[in-house]
């Protein structure tokens, strides 16, 4: 027993460094497993603040941008709005029963990430604002990736630039899906891995979610084909995506909310039973 | 050992805001970052206790984790450069080591360079293997450890430099 507890004195430093360092490894393997909950995320009130201060000298820097993406969006919202009225005759609507099945929720990015192999954003929504995990998130161009942790007031966004990103997309000219993936290397190109060989890939062409995931509406824009090649057996194409969103550039993001998703998944799970 | 708590009180939170809110955003050329809070375990005093270095150096670490969303692996970075600094300072200023009468504000040039340099290499090691996490990207690893850890040393020791001589 006495040679015990000198062995632990005489090496208290190295027993210290092994349970730290043991402590640090855990949660770096932790965090490279898809989803799990986690303790150390920048979702919480002391990090919050600090990048809501930061960000709050910092945004002036992107409004003349900010403007110019608004006012864009703005005019397409016009033009769909006017394109729309005249198809729709409003008197037959309802309005004691609404058929909406998502809900549009504003954020601002606090953080924004996307030179590492693991991307997060931080945004100013949490809990609060009944934002919860598995949310999609967009802007006005394009995805930018889903909730991962929520805290009161803040969530973070696992990015479509993160290894552990699989986003469900298809071809827009045909109905031929994949998978979107990141290999790490440029924030501007992503890869849509999957694709059957039958089909019609061009390099141009847009990619667009796929909507079979519950997360993300069919047909919000993800990028258009850069390069694309047949993988190893020859049965799928590997497709390199230029991304429409400027991942190193964003200000204002919108939470998209599916009101159907515990629905959908109930039944898929009653399915698998 | 007040202003010991003072001063390293001061430069733990101020390193942590400067890393968190500016250096983490610069992305020279898409991926260069440079990582300046290990400034406070290199100035950490030297006849203090180890204990309490390697358990604030862990939880600067954990505070950087947390604002990065990086898991935990700036805290293992800083705890192992932390436990390898003894071996660091011996081999970089030997027998101004020895006497335990080194101090940063007035050493030569050459071994503070030395001494830096190769700290911050195993700490950007560690860092950025663990952060990749995954053997075969190995050159990934060696490219982003060799142009960080270059922004970094140069960083820190201009850091160093102008901090230590207002004080004297």
């Amino acid at each position: 027993m006495q040679q015990i507890i000198n062995f632990v004195i005489r090496n208290k430093t190295f027993l210290l460094f092994l349970f730290l360092f043991s402590i640090a490894l855990a949660l770096t393997i932790q965090s490279h497993s898809y989803h799990r909950s986690k303790f150390i995320n920048s979702a919480n009130g002391i990090t919050g603040g600090v990048y809501s201060f930061s960000n709050s000298v910092d945004k002036y820097f992107g409004l003349e941008k900010e403007n110019e993406l608004l006012s864009e969006e703005n005019k397409r919202l016009r033009e769909a709005l006017f394109n729309l009225n005249s198809s729709v005759n409003n008197s037959f609507i309802d309005t004691s029963y609404s058929d909406q099945t998502y809900r549009v929720i504003t954020a601002e990015v606090y953080k924004n990430s996307y030179s590492l192999t693991n991307n997060y954003l931080t945004i100013n929504k949490g809990k609060n604002d009944s934002i919860k995990q598995d949310f999609g998130v967009i802007t006005s161009k394009g995805i930018v990736g889903i909730i991962d942790n929520t805290s009161g007031n803040y969530a973070t966004v696992l990015s479509i630039l993160n290894k552990k990103s699989r986003i469900n997309a298809k071809l827009k000219a045909s109905n031929h899906i994949g998978s979107l993936i990141w290999n790490g290397d440029s924030p501007e190109i992503v890869q849509l891995i999957d694709v059957s060989k039958f089909a019609p890939v061009k390099v141009g062409d847009t990619i667009v979610t796929g909507g079979q995931s519950a997360i993300f509406p069919k047909g919000i824009g993800i990028g258009s084909i850069d390069s694309f090649e047949t993988d190893i057996s020859g049965d799928t194409y590997t497709i390199q995506v230029r991304l429409f969103n400027d991942m190193t550039n964003i200000g204002t993001i919108y939470i998209i909310e599916h009101q159907d998703r515990a629905e959908i998944i109930d039944l898929e799970n009653s399915n698998n039973e | 050992m007040n202003s010991f708590l003072g001063i390293n009180g001061i430069r733990f939170v101020a390193l942590l805001l400067v890393q968190v809110i500016i250096c983490s955003n610069i992305n020279f050329l898409g991926y260069i970052n440079p990582y300046i809070y290990i400034i406070f375990i290199f100035l950490f005093p030297i006849r203090d206790n180890r204990m309490v270095l390697l358990l604030s150096s862990f939880l600067l670490g954990m505070l950087i984790d947390m604002f990065l969303d990086s898991g935990g692996v700036h805290a293992a970075a800083s705890v192992l450069l932390a436990y390898a600094r003894p071996v660091l300072l011996k081999t970089s200023f030997g027998m101004l080591y020895e006497h335990q009468s080194i101090k940063f504000n007035n050493t030569e040039i050459g071994s503070l360079f030395t001494y830096i340099s190769f700290g911050t290499l195993i700490h950007h090691l560690v860092l950025f293997s663990l952060e990749v996490f995954n053997i075969s990207s190995i050159l990934l690893i060696l490219k982003k450890t060799l142009f960080s850890s270059i922004f970094t040393i140069i960083l820190c020791i201009l850091i160093i430099i102008l901090f230590s001589r207002n004080k004297k």
